[in-house]
Order: C-alpha cells, then sequence, then structure tokens
C-alpha cells in the first residue's frame, strides 16, 4: 500500500478542519497534488460533528459502567457540532460552495430566526433582530420614536454608496467612526447594541470607536440584510446533518481533482532542509500492519495542533453543549435560531451566543434540540458563571456537555519562511466569515496571489454525460 | 422535470454509490455502464464529480446519479457524506480476491447501520472475465480460464449467493471488461427501488417533491443550477 503513496507532492495539508478542507479542494482544482492527512479516524477535526455517545466520552461526564446515550434515541440520529457556527446565506462560504459546485453533495436548510436579548435576568427580553424597514417599525425592542429613527438608518444603509458622497449625511467616511454614524441618526445604545451585535455581528465594542470604521460596519450590515433578503426568515443556513459536512464534502472536491486522503494517520516527523520544512515522516493505523512512510512536499499546511510550538493563544473560548426536549423559550418555537446576548446587556466585554438546531436539520431524533452557548472566556475562574446568561434562556435541559475553556491558537509566523502554513483555530464567532478570511489569507502567502473562487472549475470541469 | 416533454413517463434520480476496496473495478463496473467502454489500467478523470445514467423501465425512467469514490478508499478515508442518503449501493468485490468479499461484508454491515432504511444493496462479485465460467469469459481469447488453465475464481458463487440471500442483497457477477451482466445489475437495482423512496429523491430534480418539511429547504445554486440541469437533462 505504501507504494501507492507518491514519492512527492505540491503540497501536503495535516488535519482536516474545514479551513483545511477548502484549501485542499481549491489547491486541488488548480491542478495541485496533495496529500491530505488527519491523525482521526474521521473528518473534520475541531470542527467535526459527532454522535452522542462520542460526545459523552470526550466530555467524560457519566458514572462508568454507565451508557446513558441509551436513552436518546438512535445512535447515528446524532449529529452534533463541536463549533456551532451558521452560514451567512449570502456570505463567502456559500459564494465558495456555490463556485466550487460543493453544494451537489449538500443539502441547506434556513435557519429559522435570529433573535437578540434586551436586558438582562428575569427583565430580559427575547425578540426577533429586525432586517428591513417594515420589521423595524414593529419590533418590541424600541420606542416609538425610536422606531422612526431606526426605519431612516435601514433606508439610508440601503443607498449608501461609499462613492458617492452625496450618500454619506455630511460625514467624512475617511475618518468617522460607526459611533458617530449612529449619533447622526440619533439612536438610542440598546439600538446601537443590537445593531452592531445582532446584525454587523461585532463581538465586542471596539468596532465603534475605529476612524474610518463605519463603511466596514455598513458592509457587516448590509450583508446580514442581503442574506436575510434571499431567503426570509433569518440570515442563517445549515446544512443537513450538521457542519462536519462541510470538510467532507470539500474533501470530496480535493478527492475527485486528484487529491489523496489519509485517515487514522500520525505525522512522526516534520523533515526541514535549511530551516524550510520539505516533508513529513508518519504511520498509518487502523491497518495490519501499520504503514510507515516518508515523502516530500513544497509546502506543508494544516491546523494548529499539528504545530504546537509554532502557535501561540490568543483567547479561550467557554462553550456549553446542550440537550434539550424542547425549542428555546421566546423563540416562536422556531426549529432552530441564533440569539445573541450583547456583551453590555449582561455587563460583559464579549457577547454570549446561543445556537439551537434540531431533527429539522437531521442533527438529532424527534422532539429533541441542539443547544449551544458559547464567548469568550473573560475570567480565569467561575466559567459556568460567564455562561449562565445563555444557559438561563434555555429552560430544563436534559443533559449538559461543558469542557474547560478551549484555547483559541493563531500561527507565530505566516509560513514564508518555513514553508509551514498554519490556520487559527475557530473563533467564538457565529457564522464562518472568519473562517474564510483565514483561507483567503493563508492561500495569500502561499500562492502569492488573491484566491479568486468565481469560475474556480469552469473549463476545467468534466462533463458527466454524453 | 428531467424529461424532455415527449417522454409522458415519470422519471426520478436515484443516488447511487459504489463501495468495495480499491481495485476490484468499481470505476470500471460504471464506465461499462455509462460509456460501455473497458479500459485497463487507467486513471480516473479528474474532475468528474458525477456520473449519470437513464434506466428506461416499462413504467418509469430512473436516472442514476452516480457518486463514484474518487479513490477516497484506497486508504480507508471513505467520508460518511458520500453513501449518506444514497438510495441505491453497488458493494463490490474481485471473485479472484477474497479478502475484498471481506471487505464488502463490512460495507454491507456499515450501510445497513447508517444508510436511509429503504436503500436497495447489490452485491456484485467482478471480473467473472477471469475464471473458468462459459458466461464471463466473453471468448475474446483473452481469458486465461478457456483450457481450464489459471482459472482464478477464489470466492464460489455458491458463498457469495447465500451471504447475499441472508442479507437480503441483490446478487450479480459480472465483468467491466466483458461488459457480462453490467447493465442487469443497473436495471434490477432499478427495479428494486421502491416507490416511496422515490418521492423523498435528493437533489434538485425531487425539489418539487412533498417530502416533509420541504419549505425550509434552500437552493443554493438558483437559477445556475437549473441551467445546469437543463444541459445534462437525458
Ligand atoms: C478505471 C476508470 C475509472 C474511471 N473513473 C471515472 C470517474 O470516476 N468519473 C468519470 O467521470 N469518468 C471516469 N472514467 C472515465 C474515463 O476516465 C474517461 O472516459 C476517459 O478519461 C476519457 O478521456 P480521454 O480524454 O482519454 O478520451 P476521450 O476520447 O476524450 O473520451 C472517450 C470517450 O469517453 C467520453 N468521456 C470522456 N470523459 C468522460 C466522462 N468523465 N464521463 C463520461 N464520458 C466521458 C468521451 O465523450 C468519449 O466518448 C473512468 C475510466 C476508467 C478506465
Ligand atoms: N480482468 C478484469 N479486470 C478488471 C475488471 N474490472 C476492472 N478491472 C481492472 O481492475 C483494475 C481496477 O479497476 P478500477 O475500476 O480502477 O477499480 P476501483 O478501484 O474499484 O475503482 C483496473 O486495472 C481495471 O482495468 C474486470 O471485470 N475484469
Ligand atoms: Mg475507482
Amino acid at each position: 500500500m505504501a507504494d501507492e503513496i507518491a514519492k512527492e507532492y505540491d503540497v501536503i495539508v495535516l488535519g482536516t478542519g474545514l479551513t483545511e478542507c477548502i484549501l485542499s479542494g481549491v489547491l486541488s482544482v488548480k491542478g495541485k497534488k496533495v496529500l491530505h492527512i488527519d491523525r482521526n479516524d474521521h473528518y473534520g477535526g475541531e470542527a467535526a460533528s459527532v454522535n452522542l455517545e462520542t460526545l459523552y466520552k470526550k466530555y467524560g461526564n457519566y458514572a462508568q459502567g454507565t451508557e446513558p446515550w441509551k436513552e436518546y434515541g438512535r445512535l447515528n440520529d446524532w449529529n452534533i457540532d463541536l463549533v456551532p457556527k451558521f452560514l451567512m446565506s449570502s456570505g463567502e462560504l456559500t459564494k465558495i460552495l456555490v463556485s466550487t459546485d460543493v453544494t451537489r453533495y449538500l443539502e441547506f436548510k434556513q435557519v429559522a430566526g435570529s433573535f437578540v436579548q434586551q436586558g438582562s435576568g428575569s427583565k430580559a427580553t427575547v425578540a426577533k433582530v429586525p432586517s428591513d424597514a417594515a420589521e423595524a417599525l414593529r419590533s418590541p425592542l424600541m420606542g416609538l420614536f425610536e422606531k422612526r429613527r431606526m426605519k431612516n438608518f435601514i433606508e439610508w444603509i440601503g443607498q449608501f454608496d461609499i462613492k458617492d458622497s452625496a450618500t454619506h449625511k455630511g460625514l467624512d467616511m475617511s475618518s468617522c467612526t460607526m459611533k458617530d454614524v449612529y449619533d447622526k441618526f440619533g439612536l438610542e445604545a440598546p439600538t446601537k447594541d443590537f445593531i452592531g451585535h445582532a446584525m454587523a455581528l461585532y463581538q465586542t465594542d471596539a468596532y465603534l470607536d475605529v476612524p474610518g470604521g463605519a463603511p466596514e460596519a455598513i458592509e457587516h450590515i448590509r450583508l446580514y440584510g442581503n442574506s436575510v433578503a434571499r431567503y426570509g426568515k433569518s440570515p442563517y443556513i445549515y446544512p443537513l446533518y450538521g457542519l462536519g459536512e462541510l470538510p467532507q464534502g470539500f474533501a470530496r472536491l480535493s478527492a475527485i481533482y486528484g487529491g489523496t486522503y489519509m485517515l487514522n494517520t500520525n505525522v512522526d516527523e516534520l523533515v526541514y532542509e535549511n530551516g524550510k520544512a520539505v516533508g513529513i515522516k508518519a504511520t498509518m493505523t487502523g491497518v495490519e500492519p501499520e504503514m510507515k512512510f516518508e515523502t516530500r512536499a513544497k509546502m506543508i499546511l494544516g491546523d494548529p495542533s499539528y504545530f504546537p510550538d509554532k502557535v501561540k493563544v490568543v483567547g479561550h473560548v467557554l462553550r456549553a453543549i446542550c440537550i434539550l426536549k424542547h425549542p428555546i423559550p421566546n423563540t416562536s418555537d422556531s426549529d432552530s435560531c441564533q440569539l445573541i446576548i450583547p456583551q453590555s446587556q449582561v455587563g460583559r466585554k464579549n457577547d454570549i451566543y446561543v445556537a439551537s438546531v434540531s431533527s429539522a436539520h437531521n442533527v438529532c431524533p424527534k422532539n429533541y434540540w441542539i443547544a449551544i452557548v458559547s464567548t469568550i472566556a473573560e475570567t480565569s475562574a467561575n466559567h459556568h458563571l460567564e455562561l449562565a446568561p445563555g444557559i438561563e434562556r434555555l429552560g430544563k435541559i436534559e443533559e449538559q456537555f461543558m469542557g474547560p475553556p478551549i484555547p483559541i491558537y493563531e500561527p507565530i509566523e505566516d509560513g514564508t519562511k518555513d514553508n509551514i502554513f498554519i490556520s487559527k483555530s475557530y473563533d467564538a464567532s457565529s457564522h464562518f466569515e472568519s473562517t474564510t478570511d483565514d483561507v483567503r489569507d493563508i492561500y495569500r502567502r502561499l500562492a502569492g496571489e488573491e484566491l479568486v473562487v468565481e469560475g474556480l472549475r469552469e473549463g476545467i470541469q468534466v462533463t458527466s454525460e454524453e | 422535470m428531467a424529461d424532455s416533454g415527449n417522454a409522458p413517463k415519470p422519471s426520478s434520480s436515484v443516488k447511487l454509490v459504489l463501495l468495495g476496496e480499491a481495485a476490484v473495478g468499481k470505476s470500471s463496473l460504471v464506465l461499462r455502464f455509462v460509456n460501455n467502454d473497458f479500459q485497463e489500467n487507467k486513471e480516473p478523470t479528474i474532475g468528474a464529480a458525477f456520473l449519470t445514467q437513464k434506466c428506461n423501465l416499462p413504467t418509469r425512467t430512473i436516472k442514476f446519479e452516480i457518486w463514484d469514490t474518487a479513490g477516497q478508499e484506497r486508504f480507508a478515508s471513505l467520508a460518511p457524506m458520500y453513501y449518506r442518503n444514497a438510495q441505491a449501493a453497488l458493494v463490490v468485490y474481485d471473485l479472484t480476491k477474497p479478502t475484498s468479499l471481506v471487505k464488502a461484508k463490512h460495507w454491507v454491515a456499515e450501510l445497513q447501520r447508517q444508510a436511509s432504511p429503504g436503500i436497495v444493496i447489490a452485491l456484485v462479485g467482478n471480473k467473472l472475465d477471469l475464471t473458468n465460467d462459459e458466461a464471463g469469459s466473453g471468448g475474446d481469447g483473452e481469458s486465461p480460464g478457456v483450457d481450464g488453465e489459471g482459472d482464478a475464481r477464489k470466492v464460489t458463487t455458491d458463498e457469495a449467493k447465500t451471504y447475499a440471500d441472508e442479507e437480503g442483497l441483490l446478487f450479480f457477477e459480472t465483468s467491466a471488461k466483458t461488459g457480462y451482466n453490467v447493465t442487469e445489475v443497473f436495471t434490477a437495482i432499478a427495479n428494486a427501488i421502491p416507490e416511496t423512496s422515490l418521492k423523498t429523491a435528493r437533489g434538485p430534480g425531487a425539489a418539487h417533491a412533498a417530502a416533509r418539511s420541504e419549505e425550509q429547504r434552500v437552493n443554493l445554486n438558483g437559477a445556475r443550477d437549473q441551467n445546469a440541469k437543463d444541459g445534462c437533462a437525458c
């Protein structure tokens, strides 16, 4: 079998997380010879979707000798995401899926609603995030006069053109801040809160005071609006059977263009020459006998777990995965939703996200819901208290899985020196826009050009039929 | 939708996957079925995600959407996504290689555990041309078995057939090389697909089928996909 592994590849990819799989898919389509390896026996790495037994075993929250997962229906009906995220329906990942035709292998459904919390504790209100002027006028999130101001603001966002200063309301877009823009419309603090956090999807308030930062924030609000406009209901879509399908879809794309896939394979050593990585020594297990092999590559890319001494910790995510037997209260019995609790509403610096999906997305048996609460750690202890405002929103919880804070890694260097290109960990954001930013960034570093996905497969695609 | 108007028979798309050890002849069986062609030691076409082929039955037309493994089985790295929602599976072994039948049995078990309940599975022993059997050797003189020498068969028909019957699988011995029994496998599968599972057929062809909670499904490709479908409508 070892003789089926080539002596040299253009790229060796380590880890089958989404970032890595998108990159190997794209590189394979562009004609690069790719070897893609994962130490696990499944695709997805940190971003896999797992069944309930695997989840219990990962968190270890059950008594030895018991099998609590057996009380929850068919094991194979469970596909629980380890990293909760949704796709923006007009976002980058959707564009990449469409232009690579990976949409052929996956089916998507809308997420039923996008909600935001105002206030905290027993006084908290949960309400739908208004996505257009008409919804703003009906929203319980604002008083009568504020509704008018919000309507004006939303209409202006629609007309705003960075190139046409007549649409700039007399503000200098190169220097003004988003706070200046809000003030121009006289918007109140709670309104700014849900615009910035539940529509522009900023996780902190840092964006408010960036000079010249308004156009970016406006772009974010527009992405939200365009995404809602695409299918209605919410700006989010979600793949049937869970997020773990996404890396598998891109892996198939890569394989179809000649990529070689090896799971169950440990990287024993990175081989260097003159300070540059030139190959790996690895062992494939799960076969009799184990297969040791060595191969070379012009470059190596992978997730942080394969390069512990080349990455740094930039923060920690807190996450609790909860199994429910009911939808999240006050979300109109949605089969799925996102609920954002803006930081200021609960006295924090970082927002708390609640993402919920259910049997409607083939991720669990009928009459169950999966809700994942997450935020960025702000303290070094009492992490369950940091998540509490989100947990409180869930009602009765059948089972809760919460481990220690999850470190977020970033590469120390950009890879041009040692030919090792490392991705970032998945952040706490609720969508994939930062993941696709990372894909673009890594591509730029390793290829020295911008990644253009439009028309990627045109001209190369083989017709499937006479 | 795939019908061009002059064909009034109902037509449905069926996802069919191929499973089995590397080099048993999965891709060759597809190539034989779709193109009526065979190529010795040919690497599969790069970039081909799907092959599609219609199967005309007396009362309906089945359009197979055939998913080849893209080589991901070689190092035991086939993604579960690949066989998810498959309505039919060809589990192939090489009847000159007993270990490949063991592997095939693993795949059958995996499908019974993971795949859609109504999936139609055909167990296929390929490379019949390498045996002495009258039927498969094709009579082109190339077969090693013509005068009793070099019969390479290592898995008896009985053994495989007994197993297939126990598990409720369709069973065929084929040769992708000579074409023997290849069309028959696909036709038998088409006939065995229950009407009910056609209603929930996946893919754009099934988008208007009244299946459970379809209303929220989204078609990311929009108009673009429509064109693509027209292009390959058979
Ligand atoms: C072992 C093996 C595995 C294969 N696996 C695949 C596969 O996984 N997916 C796949 O699509 N093809 C597969 N093929 C099909 C085969 O690769 C193509 O038929 C072949 O590449 C023809 O290309 P050509 O340019 O050499 O010849 P050409 O002269 O261009 O083609 C020969 C004939 O094949 C037709 N053809 C070419 N490519 C395709 C195609 N992709 N699908 C249908 N008809 C085609 C042409 O129209 C022509 O009639 C496989 C073939 C073999 C032998
Ligand atoms: N003699 C013979 N060889 C075959 C037959 N089918 C496939 N092969 C050969 O077996 C090898 C592997 O075939 P392939 O279709 O690539 O197998 P796959 O890996 O299962 O897709 C190729 O060299 C084929 O030419 C067959 O029916 N008879
Ligand atoms: Mg093949």
